[in-house]
């Protein structure tokens, strides 16, 4: 067993440390959705209905700056340490994004203070169950981050995916409007948008009103969207191939 | 303790490795030397388990790179040609998390770290971030690294890329050291002919081929005698009219035209009165890995 966990903690822990070393990232990560976040909120009156959209582009952005560190380690040599050791790669892969997971629910955590501003008022209980989906979203975000950033061997390569795919990803989540509100095949788009699901989630823990989808349904596919992505990324990392693997 | 058998290995219809074969012998120091380019990180990346070769086998430490890869990178310790630590960890960090990467933790960990810290000089350095540290000790801090599971193999790729002289004799004496000590197995690839004098037997690698194998003594014992080499103007000429003389076979390279001769010291000065004002300069030297080199391949290592 401490074969298998043992890597995880350590590449958990490496996360932790080298984020304590540059708090700089922190602003970086929270200010950026928070300024979205107020312009659009005060801008039309509608703080609290944007709320969780910028909760969730807060944990998206970080778990897209952890995951690009794949990339960086890449570069920097680092993976080539983890995948010459004996460790399992579903250890080192599951290390790898609980530890950006972690610092995305941080971050996602911190945003969660400016809560009062959109009219929130969290107690305890409430506070576990939103740290909880917040965590949830954090994990399957850096699953998503993970998948992308394997195959990739430039930031570049990355942002570019970020703008095409990630953002609009989030756009038409439920972000922006609700999916009761949505029109044609952006309905659509919607439905079939894991993301979707997150955001509702998040709503229904701080009962906002939601109209679709429901608090079970959403709960469902989001955790399913995580396993899946987990999975996803360990049969990446276990690939054998012909080609150097980093 | 390293078999090699029949490597061959294409990247889409670019042939990387052609039928390589070779083995390494327990506690041995062998060396790759070869161009760049000339299959030398190909071979170490199937070595290290990094890629699956696309013919033949490989064995390392008595299990198969393709079939067993977690069993070989349990016995094998690896020092990539590019750095792999982290720079914003310390050396005592960067070296604990690749022990527990290795399941090891605790009491015997510690012992580890100290006893590779010390062995490397690293002791008075572990707090320090690796970003602050030179290019010399990082390349120490690396091998402490390769070193904590007690592998009974060494692959190091280029590893004094980037030192000074100093530096990389340091690292040399490390290595030697190694081997008589803890009777490891080390594999090393290098273009620096300085470093494969120093292995017990080497293969060159030129183009994907082994183009000789055996100690440097007796590669250098493939060139009889000495090593003359005459700078001039018209290359060409000067080989055709040295070899209907002399009746031996010049090569020509660089502008340069070389000679493999017995008694180097009289062919010199019948050379220099038999071509009066041919020859711009006049160099001897005794064989060396890289006249091997050029002798096997027609084609300089640098």
């Amino acid at each position: 067993m401490s074969s298998f966990f043992m890597p995880a903690a350590t590449l958990w822990q490496r996360e932790l440390v080298r984020f304590w070393r540059q708090k700089s990232r922190l602003l970086g990560v929270i200010a950026s959705p928070l300024v979205i976040w107020l312009l659009i909120g005060y801008g039309s009156n509608t703080l609290g209905r944007f709320y969780s959209g910028a909760l969730v582009l807060t944990v998206m952005f970080s778990a897209i700056f952890s995951t690009i560190s794949i990339i960086e380690d890449r570069r920097e040599g680092f993976l080539l340490s983890m995948l010459v050791s004996p460790a399992p790669r579903s250890s080192l892969v599951l290390g790898k994004i609980l530890g950006a997971a972690t610092l995305a629910w941080i971050q996602g955590l911190i945003f969660l203070a400016f809560a009062p501003l959109a009219g929130l008022h969290i107690d305890a209980a409430e506070l576990l169950a939103v740290a909880g989906v917040i965590f949830l979203i954090s994990f399957t975000l850096t699953g998503l981050g993970f998948v992308i950033a394997w195959k990739m061997d430039s930031t570049a390569g990355f942002h570019a995916i970020m703008n095409l795919l990630l953002l609009p990803m989030w756009m038409v989540s439920g972000s922006l409007f609700p999916l009761s509100e949505a029109q044609g095949w952006v309905k659509t788009l919607m439905r079939i948008n894991p993301l979707t699901y997150a955001i509702s989630l998040l709503n229904h823990t701080l009962r906002m009103p939601v109209v679709a989808p429901g608090a079970l349904e959403s709960l469902v596919v989001t955790i399913a969207f995580g396993l899946g992505l987990l999975a996803a990324c360990s049969i990446l990392a276990a690939q054998k191939n012909t080609r150097s693997a980093a | 303790m390293i078999e090699v058998r029949n490597l061959t290995h294409r990247y889409g219809g670019r042939v990387a490795l052609s039928h390589v074969e070779f083995q390494v012998q327990r506690g041995e120091i062998f060396g790759l030397l070869g161009p760049n380019g000339g299959g030398k990180s190909t071979l170490f990346r199937i070595l290290s388990t990094m890629m699956i070769p696309t013919e033949g086998h490989a064995v390392v430490a008595g299990h198969d790179v393709e079939r067993e890869p977690a069993a070989v990178r349990r016995h094998v310790g690896v020092v990539f040609q590019t750095q792999s630590l982290d720079k914003a960890l310390t050396v005592q960090e960067n070296l604990r998390s690749q022990g527990h990467l290795h399941g090891l933790s605790g009491a015997v960990l510690r012992e580890r770290m100290e006893g590779a810290m010390e062995r490397l000089g690293l002791a008075d350095r572990r707090k320090d971030l690796v970003e602050t540290l030179s290019g010399g000790l990082r390349r120490r801090v690396e091998i402490a690294k390769a070193l904590l599971h007690r592998p009974q193999v060494l692959l190091m790729d280029e590893a004094s890329t980037g030192l000074d002289p100093a530096a990389r004799r340091e690292l040399s004496n490390h290595v030697q050291s190694l081997r008589e000590q803890e009777g490891v197995t080390i594999l090393l690839t290098t273009h620096i002919l300085e470093e494969a004098d120093r292995c017990d037997r080497l293969v060159l690698l030129h183009q994907g081929k082994i183009v000789a194998q055996g100690t440097p003594a007796e590669l250098r014992a493939r060139i009889g005698g000495d090593v003359v080499v005459l700078a001039t103007g018209d290359t060409a000429s000067l080989a055709g009219r040295i070899e209907r003389q002399f009746g031996v076979r010049p090569s020509v390279m660089d502008g340069q035209v070389r000679v493999e001769i017995p008694n180097g010291h009289r062919f010199i000065t019948e050379v220099v009165e038999a071509f009066p004002g041919a020859i711009e300069s006049v160099g001897l030297h005794k064989p060396t890995l890289e006249d091997v080199f050029v002798r096997e391949t027609g084609a300089s290592i640098e």
